[in-house]
């Protein structure tokens, strides 16, 4: 999802530990001075952080597409659409503040590897059907696991994810709106519109992480109420719904093994390439290096911006100071 | 960001970190629509009061979901902390009869 993998730290028994597992059973929002076991703290910054880390580097395969997108109002969507990822990485980098660490901190964690984004975000937007592929794969996967989410045990987090939640669906339908567009038009547009589906399929179902017979994280987070839903429920469940979403629009989902089941009243369906999965989350996935480098850029070309606005702001405060 | 009072807890005790020279953190209210009070809707940095303003409307405020915006740097909030939550709110506990419920008006009175 939108933060894989993420490694869970494990409890201890201690009596503090027991009574806030009983507070988190029992329904109760945990908030940011309250007592909390390190290995929550810990994981949650871990946990928040990546998600934040993939609202905003999320920004860089759709943002490829704003000053080619085909039409004024298109570009005026999308870039509605990219704006609203980099309010959500604030939310939720706001979020992860609370637990004591900083967003710069959080930042620098990114740009130098420490702290991982989605492997989603290191596949290439191609052609301007991928603008309709990510809206309608990524943020509709994206929906499945916030959705849930809003629920979490931890305040701040719960709270982002209700606002993020409230503005998602913006972007899911904006995606099938181009989707739509495109396979009801020509030949080639209709071409265009299945090799974008071709190519983001696998991709999107490896967002939910790996099986959970592999998903060694799980049970803790759980516990913790800050993973809701297991990799595999989820991942059922955006198949499910995004098929029959396929067959309106007169499209083929890239897997000759989908069939409906009706004893489970879901798809069976072919798991992606866990192999490709582990190698993006390792850092060689088509555009990892150009994404880390972007953001790299972004960072280092903006520090005269940070560095002079904070002078500024200081020798304004200081003459205030004097003056009074 | 903290102090032992302010909303947000104490850095980790594990870590022994330099103190960071960021722009500073500020909170930030709305006031959803006229005749209603400012909420607090999440926080943001920014060097100074002008540009947390700007940087608040452009991140809580993209689908006109404010008429008016506070901010105030995260530091000059003072909070009370949960260990206090007892002497502080047990006592309204029992005092059931700053109800208006708790008073048993005859029927015949009518509308009260």
């Amino acid at each position: 999802m939108y933060a894989q993998m993420v490694k869970s730290e494990t409890a201890d028994d201690s009596a503090e530990a027991v009574a806030f597992q009983a507070r988190i059973d029992a329904g109760e929002k945990i908030e940011p001075k309250d007592w909390m076991p390190a290995g929550y703290r810990k994981t949650l910054i871990r946990q928040i952080g990546q998600h934040a880390h993939s609202e905003i580097v999320g920004q860089l395969p759709e943002g490829n597409w704003i000053t080619r997108a085909p039409t004024l109002e298109r570009k005026a969507i999308l870039l509605a659409k990219v704006q609203d990822e980099a309010g959500h990485g604030l939310y939720l980098y706001c979020a992860a503040e609370t637990l004591g660490v900083t967003r710069d901190e959080m930042t620098e964690m990114l740009l130098d590897g420490r702290m991982k984004y989605s492997s989603i975000f290191n596949y290439p937007t191609l052609t301007w059907a991928d603008m309709g592929a990510v809206g309608w794969l990524v943020d509709g996967a994206a929906i499945m696991n916030q959705v849930p989410l809003q629920r979490t045990s931890f305040g701040p987090y719960s709270r982002a994810m209700i606002r993020v939640c409230k503005e998602e669906s913006f972007h899911q339908r904006q995606g099938y709106d181009i989707m739509m567009k495109m396979a009801q038009g020509t030949p080639e547009q209709k071409a265009m519109a299945q090799n974008a589906l071709n190519r983001f399929w696998y991709p999107s179902l490896m967002m939910f992480g790996p099986s959970d017979k592999d998903s060694v994280h799980s049970a803790q987070s759980m516990a913790w109420k800050i993973k809701m839903n297991t990799n595999d429920e989820l991942r059922q469940k955006f198949v499910d719904q995004t098929v029959p979403q396929a067959e309106y629009l007169g499209l083929t989902v890239p897997d000759e093994t989908l069939t409906w089941n009706e004893e489970k009243g879901g798809y069976d369906f072919a798991e992606p390439d866990w192999d490709e999965f582990f190698e993006v989350i390792k850092g060689n996935g088509p555009c990892n290096t150009e994404r880390l480098a972007a953001r790299n850029k972004a960072w280092d070309e903006g520090k005269w911006v940070r560095d002079g606005l904070l002078a500024h702001a200081e020798k304004r405060n200081a003459r205030k100071v004097a003056a009074e | 960001m903290s102090s032992p009072n302010s909303a947000y807890p104490d850095i980790p005790e594990t870590e022994t970190k330099p103190k960071r020279h960021e722009w500073p953190l500020w909170e930030v209210f709305i006031r959803g629509q006229h005749g209603m009070s400012h909420r607090h809707v999440g926080s943001l940095h920014a060097p100074d009061e002008e540009m947390a303003i700007k940087n608040a409307r452009d991140v809580y405020t993209r689908r006109n979901e404010g008429v008016s915006i506070w901010v105030v740097e995260a530091r000059h909030i003072a909070a009370s902390s949960p260990s206090e939550k007892g002497p502080l709110y047990e006592p309204s506990e029992s005092k059931v009869y700053r109800h208006p419920t708790f008073f048993n008006i005859p029927e015949e009175v009518g509308a009260m």
